[in-house]
């Protein structure tokens, strides 16, 4: 073989690749995802914080509004309100979710499977379902409202005991997480040591799990200075920042003011998303790819004393719910006890009968089934396309821009957004649609970061694959991607069904007398007085939710069984 | 092989991760029909070279010519290769049959003849009766295979394979080495492979690329590479080999200590340059030393290391007065040492030949 040295002319400029078909088809699909992000979040924000710098005849007058606003005594003490409740929320709801979620991964108490399924019971629910139980429970005709010592539950009290319920299966969700990766080489480490039980837990345990601990911290603490439902009903004259959002926008017809709260609301909600970024990027590195997963031994003192608190927390979770579903069936509470179904006819109150009920269906389906593709779709293209890089560092921030906007500053937004005559996106508004949009809006992040996950599992090379054999990176997406990732796909359906079902904060400035929904009838008939029908409401959306999880278990299952011959590695 | 045009040219090529440059101006031409082995160490750029090649991550600068084509700056959809990675990127969701023939599917090839190229391709890497069964059913040596007739599936006029065999176990990998050569003489399809196992290189390559830190050390058959290494850098990566300081001292000479020695290429360094000597460890002669051979001394025998069919010694050369002693590992036949009765403290006549001699001058490569 002779190989002769030639003199090459290189070309010195740099290779700019020219893209092939499918890298322009997938362009086009980022841009159209960037802009379906830049309407649906981007703007609507965008119009939100102008409107709070602008009076009522649309002029821009900076500040104003928010001097106006701090100035205001009463608008004030919210702020102070809003973070004693949430203060104290987040210490019981963490002290709680922590030791359960301790006994639930690193005992051998009896019952975990259960006890982990009822913990996620609260999810099923609309936030409104635990204060109506508490008005049963503990108020003025209350079955045990002896056991509050005189002190109102309408208040600070009914608040925080309806924010625990609601905000419990999220902190678990996280501490178990947490406290699931821990390593057993540390653990056998400390034995070898001689540490004490105690030094152990302080030193092992603990820090493994401070993380953890932060970031459910930090969730909770957003969800109850976010949530609206559980103050409505039961918060009294105790205004929170949640409810003067409503009360300014709903009650007094002002959105400058409203616009105004919604911008304070936006802080905790996202510092609270900074720190979980940050602290998502740490964890990663806490375990180690050798590191061996914790398994318990058997401790009969630890395990029972675990099983105790545990069972005492799930009894209250299942109390909470079953309160509500005794009174909805109740007929005249507490005069007659006989039991019937005369609040479920819905049809004979306000809010929207069973109307309200099949809007919801409706509304949770197309959200899940439209959600679900852009969502998946969208973090397929950001992951996988090549080039674009800009573009897809873009998409992909707007993705996790909805984590850090509580549905109410979002569903506020949107008003600020669609209703102007002049957009002419304005025919949305007051149509199912819009409240869909919401919907998917509201939970995208989370959607969007499953999908991720689940992509970031199957092999890289898929698309290099397909472009080697000339076939289109979308015929390989519908054909093997999608298939590969079903399991996840159906996850990211069922979250959104779940939380569009039974979100209120979102859509509550956003439905019109045609879209109606379950939850805001929970909202309107307890409004209205008509207690017994708002938990009967409640009550479907937790049968509905709590169907859909089963067929969707059952579906998952069966699924898994008819490609198992595929999926067994 | 001939003089012909070669089917690919690599012409310049960098590659840059921000301020790392993982490829710097890298030239090469590979034949129609040749088998060639990128070999290196871990993060020498190999993967990068072979993604640019296949357009699947673009070179920074430089130009990439395929079958007289300029495809520089082509998608990879536009390209025409073939390709198995490391991790076989077979899709799980679908049999073995359909894997192999995904790549026809688009192709408007009737199904019967499409599901008789399957069966033929299937025949050819030795799975005739794998088509109704899903990846995750096979074994990782009769996955890589389907990987394969994917890949050719297409009769792609160039093969790229990303070290298709490190995720298996010795004994099928063996196996596989021999197979893969194998169906490479049948199907004649221009082959790249990147590995970082020097035995494989050399055994199933007609050209290796030694590349080291983004760029290529030496290009040549596995012979030329093994006998000749360009620099120290290819003789230590390949083999083993025993590097002497010296001093340059006058034509074909060298000085190590009190020792002279004669080599056979030396080019026209002036005396006293400082060079490394490279002696391979079964290159050192230790019988039928004639008298008039060159480079003839005396060794004392150290440590000697049984190896299976050979021995390895430990040899240490004393004359060099006060500097440090010249220690050589040398193989030696077991018919050697037990004819010389070589043994631990023996002494020992050695002859290096001259031709054997590799002469790197210092400072020219780590
Ligand atoms: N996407 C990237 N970003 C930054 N650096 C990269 C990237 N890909 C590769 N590199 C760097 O370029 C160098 C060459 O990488 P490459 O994967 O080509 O090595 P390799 O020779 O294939 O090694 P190995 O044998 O480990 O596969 C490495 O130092 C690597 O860290
Ligand atoms: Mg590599």
């Amino acid at each position: 073989m002779t190989r002769t040295d030639l003199v090459v002319s290189a070309p010195v400029g740099i290779v700019r690749q020219k893209a092939g078909w499918d890298d322009w088809v997938m362009r086009a699909g980022l841009v159209v995802l960037g802009l379906y992000l830049a309407i649906t979040i981007v703007l609507p924000l965008w119009s939100m914080l102008s409107k709070s710098l602008e009076d009522h005849s649309g002029a821009f007058v900076g500040l104003a509004n928010y001097s106006a606003y701090a100035s205001n005594p009463v608008l004030v003490r919210s702020i102070l309100n809003s973070l004693t409740v949430a203060g104290v929320t987040t210490a019981i709801t963490l002290a709680l979710a922590f030791v359960y979620a301790y006994g639930l991964t690193r005992s051998r108490m009896p019952g975990r499977g259960l006890f982990r399924a009822v913990a996620m019971i609260p999810l099923l629910a609309p936030s409104l379902l635990p204060a109506i139980s508490l008005i049963y429970l503990f108020g003025n005709q209350g079955v045990i409202r002896d056991w509050l010592m005189g002190w109102s539950v309408y208040g600070p009290i009914g608040i925080v005991m309806g924010e625990v319920f609601y905000t419990f299966p999220h902190a678990l969700m996280i501490l178990t997480t947490a406290l699931a990766v821990a390593d057993q080489r540390l653990y056998e480490a400390a034995d070898c040591l001689g540490a004490t039980r105690f030094r152990r837990f302080m030193t092992v345990t603990l820090p493994g799990a401070r993380y953890g601990l932060v970031s459910a911290g930090f969730v909770v603490f957003t969800l109850v200075m976010t949530d609206f439902g559980v103050p409505k009903v039961i918060g009294g004259s105790y205004d929170v920042l949640a409810t003067d959002v409503y009360k300014q926008v709903v009650g007094q017809q002002n959105f400058q003011m409203g616009a105004v709260v919604s911008a304070v609301l936006l802080i905790p909600a996202i510092l609270a998303f900074a720190v979980d970024r940050i602290i998502q990027r740490r964890q990663v590195s806490q375990l180690g790819g050798r590191a061996v997963s914790f398994r318990p031994s058997a401790e009969p003192l630890r395990d029972w004393t675990l099983f105790a608190v545990c069972a005492a927390v799930a009894l209250v979770l299942l109390a909470m719910l079953g309160m509500a579903g005794f009174a909805s069936l109740v007929k005249f509470w507490p005069y007659n006890l006989e039991l019937g179904l005369r609040h479920y006819s819905f049809d004979l109150m306000d809010g929207g009968g069973w109307g309200s009920y099949w809007n919801s269906l409706k509304m949770a389906s197309w959200t899940a089934v439209i959600g679900t593709a852009v969502i998946f779709t969208g973090a397929w293209m950001i992951e996988k396309s090549r080039g674009a890089g800009p573009l897809r560092t873009a998409c992909h921030l707007l993705a996790m821009l909805p984590m850090a906007v509580p549905g109410l500053v979002l569903g506020l937004a949107y008003i600020f957004f669609f209703n102007p005559a002049g957009n002419p996106l304005s025919f949305l508004y007051g149509t199912l649609a819009i409240l869909v949009m919401n919907s998917i809006a509201h939970f995208y992040t989370v959607s969007h970061l499953t999908a991720v996950t689940a992509l970031k599992q199957i092999d890289p090379e898929f698309e290099s694959v397909s472009a080697s054999l000339k076939i289109p990176a979308y015929t390989t997406f519908l054909r093997v991607t999608v298939p590969v990732c079903l399991p996840a796909i159906l996850g990211i359906s069922i979250y959104l069904f779940i939380n569009a079902m039974t979100t209120v904060s979102g859509v509550v400035f956003l439905y019109s007398p045609d879209t109606t929904l379950a939850s805001i009838a929970v909202l309107n008939m307890d409004d209205a007085g008509d207690i017994a029908p708002a938990a009967a409401m409640a009550m479907m959306i937790v049968y509905t939710s709590a169907a859909v999880k089963l067929i969707h278990a059952t579906a998952t299952g069966g699924l898994l069984r008819v490609t198992q011959r595929w999926r067994a590695r | 092989m001939t003089d012909a045009e070669p089917y690919l040219r690599l012409e310049r090529i960098t590659k840059s991760f921000g301020p790392f440059q993982a490829l710097k101006d890298v030239s090469l031409e590979i034949f129609r029909g040749e088998f060639v082995c990128f070999l290196g160490p871990s993060g020498c750029g190999k993967t990068t070279l072979l993604r640019a090649i296949a357009g699947l991550d673009v070179q920074t600068s430089g130009r990439i010519e395929q079958g007289g084509r300029d495809v520089s700056d082509l998608p990879a959809s536009a390209r025409d290769f073939g390709i198995v990675f490391q991790s076989y990127a077979l899709f799980p969701n679908l049999t073995v049959a359909r894997n192999v023939g995904y790549g026809l599917e688009s192709r408007k090839i009737p199904r019967d003849e499409r599901t008789r190229r399957v069966a033929d391709l299937l025949e050819l890497v030795g799975l005739p009766d794998a088509g109704p069964k899903f990846p995750g059913q096979l074994s990782g040596g009769q996955q890589q295979r389907v990987a394969l007739a994917r890949a050719l599936a297409i009769g792609p006029g160039l093969l790229l394979l990303d070290e298709p065999l490190s995720a298996l176990d010795a004994r099928v990998r063996q196996r596989l080495r021999t197979e893969i050569v194998r169906l490479h003489r049948r199907l004649g399809v221009t082959t790249i492979m990147v590995t970082h196992d020097q035995e494989e290189a050399l055994t199933m390559a007609d050209r290796i690329v030694v590349m080291n830190q983004g760029g290529i050390e030496q290009v040549g058959t596995p012979l030329t590479i093994y006998r000749h290494p360009a620099s120290r850098f290819v003789a230590d990566f390949i083999g083993h080999m025993n590097f002497i300081p010296a001093l340059t001292a006058g034509p074909g000479r060298v000085r190590v200590g009190a020792l002279e020695l004669e080599t056979g290429e030396l080019d026209d360094l002036p005396p006293g340059t400082p060079v490394t000597l490279g002696v391979r460890p079964e290159d050192i002669q230790v019988r039928d030393i004639g008298g008039h051979a060159a480079n003839v001394f005396s060794a004392h025998v150290g440590e000697l290391e049984f190896l299976g069919g050979i021995w390895r010694a430990a040899l240490t050369e004393r004359s060099m007065g006060a500097g440090p002693a010249l220690e050589l590992r040398a193989d030696l036949s077991s018919n050697a040492v037990r004819d010389l009765d070589v043994a631990r403290g023996a002494e020992l006549m050695v002859a290096v030949p001259p031709e054997r001699i590799r002469v790197f001058v210092q400072g020219a490569s780590p």
